[in-house]
């Protein structure tokens, strides 16, 4: 019996990939009909019909678009297909500096998933598109489904519904108290690391897509002009994301891409230093450190427009950080990474003192560099 | 002043903690580990006017528990009987995050939580009472920063709750308006009850003890708002003597140990009817952000480092002040009491606004009043580094107009 388990692996992992490239010829194998769902918790992610999976590979339903954010927020490194979706005949409305004003109906969903490794809760540490991503799927022998966020645009406002995938990968179930996967993480170089991937709850996702702590009304964050304004490799060729979504009529008259905002790509090394400093801040921190926000008890404020200043974080006490100084006097010193606390809440793993307080267990080693050389690039100024 | 002998401090703890192994948490033998998704569904599911009971037992945790609805009452049986513990917490910067306004929390406890234990941000109407919070091991380094937390809320009663062992501040409200904390217990925290960018506060009626500082009423820079009007009475303020095991950095790290009541750059503070003893550096420090870390890189332009309206009389101290924390601090008592005497009850830093005299002097409601029987001031001198400490018992002899009471519903 003992070996019969590693022989039907074997042989799984050698038909795996013709099956599905079989499959792909034949166009996908599942068809979805996505559709809006006006109340409730739909058990099951096939419900809405945004993509459906078979177990060898998951393919987008028809008009679930595709888009990547030019600098994404960081969660344990996992990757994420981020789709959108809106009945026929309304679209959204382009804003300058907020999200994009989503009509009613509309369905977003982040599927996050990881490379495969070779044992069965190991995933791979790595960055941009993986094997196994398409356009328009992901094939499932390459990947690894964790779980579907739904963001659905109803009457009252959104809401926020998670969903755990099967081991079978078929299916994601509704999973309103989250989830915990212990899975290991190994690098390029080999180095593995444990760690907890955790589910949010439904409470947990207004941690971060409550921006305003007041209202308290939950919106989605990624989708703003600013961060869509790049190319996206679609099954037709690449084109703007923007212009992409004007073209298939869910986004009205926007201005174009050279008139619209665009963060930098906080891993474009031709960029300036500070903009992607400033880009990688903002999309990972400032749903929370806004002047409204959950963090506006801290004091420190880390939005793409916030003026340099102790609210930035330049030469200011913490307030409650607890633990999370790490003993360093000021969240930025500037010159001294090594005596900044925003840095060294990056740098830990423990959950009761590292930033951001939800979605990452892993160190963000490509983020930490770039928040470090920021802050080494700065010019020493605490004393009077 | 104050880092010098802080470290000192923590580097003892720590030594004395290795060589006896150290205090062990709480055995989760027997604890219930079934019942975490079934209260974080019936959080995510609860509508207004609900009150959650949660039966007696040990429950383990391994994520934070978050509640997002207004009206809602959670319900032990009993700070002693229903115990949620989240040892080994994976996930989660606290152990229960309330989002909410209407939110009353009695009668259990909440036990070794990686962060925070009790965090409240935002929200009106706010009840806390017999809520126990505590680190199991006693005071380490690594336990969560505050207790019982709610921060930017309105209209807050927190009475006959327990808070034990964080390793910032273990009652602790922040930015917040018109609160009553009463017959709580703090002991063994960095700070054991702190009123921090507060509106309108009465603390009375509790024990703070075995603390590094007793009771704190702080302001800190760069906050939507400046906090004022505090009483502080009827408190029995005893021994807070343990070593700072806070985090260097965190304002609290800056605490002498062995302080009483500090005040700290915050105004209208009126300490009164207290029984303050055995605090061993000093039973009441008043004190300016100037003495604890301050540049004027540091903060918002208009924040006021002074304390101004402080009005200290009718408490009552026994010793307290005979062995101060750090060189510095010892040098200080010597050179103001000499080998044996013992520092005086009330300790300023002596940094006061030049730019607010009037033809000369100080107002006389920004004036700092001492009117307590024996009681003895000094000024550490803090502008002039601390180079002629004086006692000014004398210069400081006065009366303010007493705060008024704070009218909280739910208090009455």
């Amino acid at each position: 019996m003992k070996r019969l388990v590693p022989m039907r692996v074997a042989l799984s992992l050698i038909l795996l990939p013709v099956l599905s490239l079989a499959l792909f010829a034949c166009g996908g194998p599942e068809s979805s009909t996505p559709r809006y769902i006006a109340e409730g918790n739909p058990p099951l992610l096939s419900d809405w019909g945004m993509m459906a999976s078979n177990g060898r590979s998951l393919t987008l339903g028809p008009r679930v678009e595709p888009y990547d954010l030019v600098t994404p927020l960081f969660s344990d490194y996992a990757h994420k297909q981020r789709t959108i979706w809106m009945p026929q005949g309304v679209s959204a409305n382009y804003r300058d500096d907020q999200v994009l004003d989503f009509p009613v109906g509309t369905v977003i969903s982040k599927t996050f998933y990881y490379p495969r490794g070779s044992g069965d809760d190991e995933v791979l540490r790595s960055l941009d598109h993986a094997p196994g991503w398409r356009a328009d799927g992901l094939d499932l022998a390459q990947i690894r489904l964790v779980e579907t966020r739904i963001l659905v645009h109803r009457e009252a406002g959104w809401a926020a519904i998670p969903y755990v995938w099967n081991s079978e990968q078929t299916e994601a179930h509704l999973a309103r108290a989250g989830d915990i996967q212990r899975l290991t993480l190994v690098a390029p170089d080999g180095r593995r690391e444990d760690f907890v991937y955790a589910v949010p709850t439904s409470n947990q996702c207004a941690g971060c897509h409550a921006i305003n702590n007041t209202t308290r009304e939950i919106e989605p964050i990624g989708p703003a002009a600013r961060h869509l304004n790049r190319d996206f490799d679609y099954l037709s060729g690449p084109q703007n994301q923007l212009a992409h979504l004007a073209a298939v009529g869910y986004l009205g008259t926007w201005p174009g891409s050279e008139a619209t905002p665009r963060d930098a790509d906080y891993l474009d090394e031709t960029a300036d230093l500070n903009d992607r400093a400033r880009s990688y801040l903002d999309i990972n921190c400032a749903h929370c450190h806004n002047p409204t926000g959950p963090a506006d008890t801290s004091g420190l404020h880390l939005r793409h427009d916030t003026a340099p200043g102790p609210h930035l974080g330049f030469c200011k006490p913490p307030i409650a950080a607890g633990g999370g100084t790490g003993n360093r006097p000021y969240a930025i010193q500037p010159g001294e990474p090594d005596q900044s606390i925003l840095l060294y809440r990056m740098q830990i793993t423990d959950p009761g003192s590292l930033m951001p307080e939800l979605g990452r267990a892993v160190e963000h080693v490509e983020g930490i560099a770039l928040i470090y050389d920021w802050i080494a690039s700065m010019s020493p100024s605490c004393t009077d | 002043m104050i880092d010098t002998f802080k470290r000192v401090a923590v580097l003892a703890l720590a030594v004395s903690l290795a060589a006896c192994g150290g205090p062990q948490e709480r055995d989760l033998a027997g604890a219930d580990h079934s019942y975490q998704n079934q209260l974080i569904e019936r959080l995510i599911d609860a509508q207004a006017g609900d009150v959650i009971e949660i039966p007696e037992g040990v429950f383990a945790f391994d994520r934070s528990l978050s509640l997002t609805v207004d009206g809602v009452t959670l319900r032990g049986q009993g700070p002693d009987r229903t115990i949620l513990t989240f040892q080994g917490q994976v996930q989660g910067a606290e152990g229960l995050l309330v989002t909410a306004n209407d939110f009353t929390i009695e009668n259990l406890a909440i036990e070794d939580t990686a962060g925070d234990g009790l965090k409240i941000n935002e929200g009106e109407n706010i009840i806390i009472r017999g809520v126990r919070v505590e680190w199991t091991a006693g005071p380490r380094t690594e336990n969560g920063a505050y207790g019982i937390y709610p921060v930017q809320t309105t209209n807050v009663l927190i009475e006959d709750s327990i808070a034990i062992g964080a390793s910032d501040a273990g009652i602790y409200v922040g930015q917040s308006h018109n609160v009553v904390i009463r017959r709580n217990r703090a002991e063994r925290n960095v700070a054991g009850i702190e009123v921090e960018n507060t509106i309108g506060a009465d603390v009375y009626d509790n024990v703070a003890t075995e603390n590094t500082g007793g009771i704190l009423v702080f302001n800190m820079p760069n906050l939507p708002q400046p906090g004022y009007q505090t009483r502080v009475y009827n408190n029995h303020v005893f021994g807070n003597n343990t070593g700072n095991f806070g985090h260097a950095g965190t304002p609290v790290a800056s605490i002498p140990a062995g302080s009483g009541i500090v005040v700290n750059s915050n105004d209208l503070v009126e300490i009164f009817d207290n029984d303050i003893s055995d605090n061993r550096t000093a039973n009441i420090i008043i004190s300016s952000l100037h003495s604890t870390g301050y540049s004027s890189y540091s903060v918002q332009e208009d924040f006021d480092p002074y304390p101004e309206g402080i009005y200290i009389h009718g408490n009552r101290f026994t010793g307290g002040g005979d062995n101060p924390d750090g060189l510095e601090l010892q040098g200080l008592k010597l050179l103001v009491s000499g080998p044996l005497g013992r520092m005086p009850d009330v300790l300023w830093d002596g940094y006061w606004d030049a730019a607010k005299l009037v033809d000369g002097v100080l107002p006389d409601n920004l004036r700092l009043c001492l009117d307590n029987g024996e009681a003895q001031m000094v000024n550490a001198d803090g502008p002039n580094d601390y180079a002629s400490p004086a006692i000014v018992t004398d210069q400081h002899r006065c009366t303010l107009a007493r705060l008024p009471v704070i009218e909280l519903a739910s208090a009455q």
